[in-house]
């Protein structure tokens, strides 16, 4: 089992440094290293010029150096002017930190804690993540508590009777949810529940019900300060939808193959009741496969965020990723894929682990 | 000045417009049925009522692609002054003759009926979508069919390789590789250069394999592959077609090769876990005895008795493959500005969902009623391949 679990942390590790290599490499394509010294220098920047500021700001030498830099495997680069004032990537890191005054090491990377400065949000890219990946943190929290249990009690209630009409039905609204993208639940939801001439708040407005002009607000902006059930319902059902018909299907199948087997005949006609045989019998093994699926289904809800965050200006990871991702910001890029592929494969090797936990037939070597 | 139309003109207008459609479903669907018990696993789906609603819903989408022209009422990227944001079913003002009257669906934030827009945005969707999908399912079975039968290193390297791909968040993947300086780079050639090889090569072996006996049928079969498969991809991976019938446009060959590039790996996933299961079985030892060549028993002994579950992983690919399509265009990714594509058209819409909420809704439903007819397809099919 250890041996296992250090197998696999080494292949997580080696995929991170593998897929931070790509980001790093496409970021720092030249032409975006040429807009990138336009936006920061001047936009009449001749091509001799941007090559020169390049150079002076740490882009020049070769792409593995510079992820050396980065990591902080490399020491970082230094350049001092002709007025003889030196900057350099670790005179950044030290300015920028809480303790400005701390001597100068000569590495500086993400092995040292130094993640860069993000050039978008004119802040360390630290400060940035730690910022949104609160504020998603939230977001998952309430998608998993509406989606988990939901979920399981709609795929437990149609796999009990396979073929009843509470099946068909389940069933039905379960294929339907699967097929809405969140960018279409989201949009379907706003104009439903929150706009002011289509859905339902036209309506409850004229019957006074709704003291505004609509049900719930059309942002999430305000929860970042303070979620409510009003500003917070909107984002987390477009996110908690799909995977609610998702997992509801997957809860479904592996209920109606529990119920067909032989010990629950058994119990059956033993005389056990049906409430019985589903809670006590059923019930743990028919949890098995759901909950590697629940797992599994991280890196769709990262999908989900970034949609649901831009759809509704909540500033949290996928906001900062996609406004990172749309500025070429280098060093959040980097950044916000370290997170996301550590997240991904760590909730693979959870869901490995615990497979085993739950399944006794299981043994890893 | 005309009227305003009511929802149920409105109605009777849109159906009356997709005559054409109704037209065709119901040829294919009385053709289909008086002789489903000759027409294989496709005669089945007519068989399931899970299955029928699926196919009838992607065939819809099809035939409004197909007949796009006629059914559209206005042309989708003229702007009308005045019409901006309209409701549905308001008349169009200033009308001239012989121009349809009414804006049936409303116009949207540039005054252009949503109608058309919606119609010609299916087309978008499913010229890349299908393709795009079995372009994936040649690559991830050309790589799938060995890292199975064969393991070992390859299979380590090949493995490695596809979850490498299928950790990447893939709207992260998208930003990155639908950018306009991406665009610039030689990266959405050479992904193209070698995504499109695995087509011809796929094929160039089921023919060789298949008739490596009989040499004439051979170098006849695998002759008109590489003529033609190279002739396509020079056009399309080089843009370099002599001829100059094979194109693409940048913008569309790099959504494509993104396209293409999230999606193969999930199918070579799929291929290398049946080929595992399927490689055990007496009959691909009969073969490996009486000598067959290893893609001979890849491709004619072991791909066939996986048909199933591949057919059914097909389906729900394309309805996945037109969700990451809307993705792509709700980021405003590889797509013109004026474009009609549903994703982007939403991603239009969305900002003025509060006050006319009929531009986005229009598409966000067509998009939805097309991937849950693929995904009822894949069902009834499933439903249809287990009872063998």
């Amino acid at each position: 089992m250890v041996v296992f679990v250090l197998r696999r942390i080494g292949i997580i590790l080696l995929t991170a440094l593998t897929l931070s290599y790509i980001v790093f490499a496409l970021t720092n394509l030249p032409s975006s290293l040429g807009k990138l010294a336009k936006a920061e220098g001047s936009v009449r920047m001749s091509d001799e010029e941007v090559a020169r500021w390049l150079d002076e700001n740490g882009f020049g030498g070769s792409m593995v150096w510079r992820y050396g830099e980065w990591l902080g495997l490399a020491p970082g680069w230094t350049h001092t002017d002709e007025a003889g004032v030196t900057r350099g990537r670790c005179l950044e890191a030290v300015k920028t930190s809480d303790t400005p005054d701390a001597a100068v090491s000569e590495y500086c990377g993400i092995l040292q804690g130094y993640w860069g400065f993000s050039t978008v949000f004119k802040q360390p890219v630290s400060e940035v993540m730690a910022r949104s990946l609160a504020a998603t943190g939230w977001l998952m929290f309430w998608v998993m508590a509406v989606m988990v249990p939901s979920s399981l009690i709609l795929g437990v209630l149609a796999g009990m009777r396979e073929g009843s009409r509470t099946d068909r039905a389940l069933s039905g609204v379960a294929i339907v949810t699967t097929a809405t993208p969140e960018y279409v639940s989201g949009v379907v939801l706003i104009a439903l529940f929150a706009s002011a001439t289509a859905g339902v708040s036209p309506v409850l407005a004229e019957w006074g019900w709704i003291s505004g002009k609509t049900l719930f607000p059309g942002t999430a902006t305000s929860a970042m300060e303070k979620i409510t059930f009003m500003n917070f319902f909107l984002p987390v059902m477009t996110i908690a939808l799909y995977g609610i018909g998702y997992i509801a299907r997957m809860t479904r199948a592996s209920m109606t193959e529990v119920m067909t087997q032989q010990y629950i005949r058994t119990a059956r006609l033993k005389g056990v009741s049906f409430r019985q045989v589903v809670m006590k019998h059923a019930l743990r093994n028919a949890l098995i496969a759901p909950f590697t699926v629940i797992m599994l289904q991280f890196p769709w809800l990262l999908n989900g965020v970034v949609i649901s965050e831009t759809l509704f200006n909540y500033k949290g990871f996928g906001w900062t990723l996609v406004q990172a991702a749309g500025n070429n910001d280098i060093n959040t890029l980097l950044g916000c894929t370290v997170v996301a592929v550590l997240v991904v494969l760590v909730t693979q090797l959870i869901s490995d682990i615990g497979y085993v936990f739950l399944n006794p037939r299981i043994r890893l070597a | 000045m005309m009227d305003v139309l009511t929802w149920g003109q409105i109605f009777t207008r849109i159906l009356w417009q997709l005559l054409p459609v109704w037209g065709a479903l119901i040829v294919i669907f009385t053709l289909s049925i008086a002789f489903k018990r000759r027409l294989g696993l496709y005669g089945r789906i007519f068989d399931s009522t899970v299955g029928m609603i699926g196919f009838a819903l992607v065939m819809f989408w099809v035939f409004i692609a197909f007949f796009a022209d006629m059914i559209i009422t206005h042309d989708p990227y003229s702007q009308v002054s005045g019409m901006k944001n309209i409701l549905p079913g308001m008349p169009v003002k200033n009308v001239k003759e012989g121009v349809y009257q009414w804006y049936l669906l409303g116009g949207d934030h540039l005054a252009r009926d949503v109608f058309s827009r919606a119609i010609m945005g299916a087309r978008e969707v499913l010229i890349i979508a299908p393709f795009a999908t079995v372009v994936a399912f040649m690559v991830g079975i050309t790589l799938g069919l060995p890292a199975g039968y064969l393991g070992g290193k390859l299979d380590v390297g090949l493995s490695f390789g596809s979850n490498l791909v299928l950790a990447f968040p893939v709207i992260l993947l998208f930003y990155l590789l639908v950018t306009p300086s991406v665009q610039e780079s030689a990266i959405p050639t050479t992904f193209a250069a070698i995504l499109f090889l695995f087509p011809i090569l796929f094929l160039t072996l089921l023919f060789n394999s298949r008739y490596f006996t009989n040499k004439a049928q051979r170098n006849l079969y695998v002759g008109i592959v590489l003529v033609f498969g190279l002739w396509a991809y020079s056009g399309l991976a080089f843009n370099a077609d002599p001829l100059g019938v094979w194109s693409m446009s940048p913008n569309i060959l790099n959504v494509f090769v993104s396209v293409v590039f999230v999606n193969s790996p999930g199918v070579f996933r799929i291929v290398r876990g049946m080929v595992m299961d399927i490689k055990t079985r007496d009959y691909v030892a009969a073969g490996q005895t009486r000598g067959e060549g290893i893609w001979y028993i890849m491709l004619w002994e072991i791909l066939p008795n996986a048909r199933g579950p591949l057919i059914v992983d097909f389906c729900l690919r394309i309805g996945y493959t037109t969700i990451l399509l809307g993705t792509l265009g709700f980021f405003g990714l590889g797509v013109a500005p004026d474009s009609p594509d549903w994703g982007s058209t939403i991603n239009y819409g969305r900002r003025l969902l509060a006050i006319a909420p009929h531009p986005a809704i229009v598409p966000a439903l067509a998009l939805m009623s097309l991937v849950l007819g693929l995904n009822l397809l894949a069902d009834g099919l499933r439903e249809e391949s287990l009872k063998d």
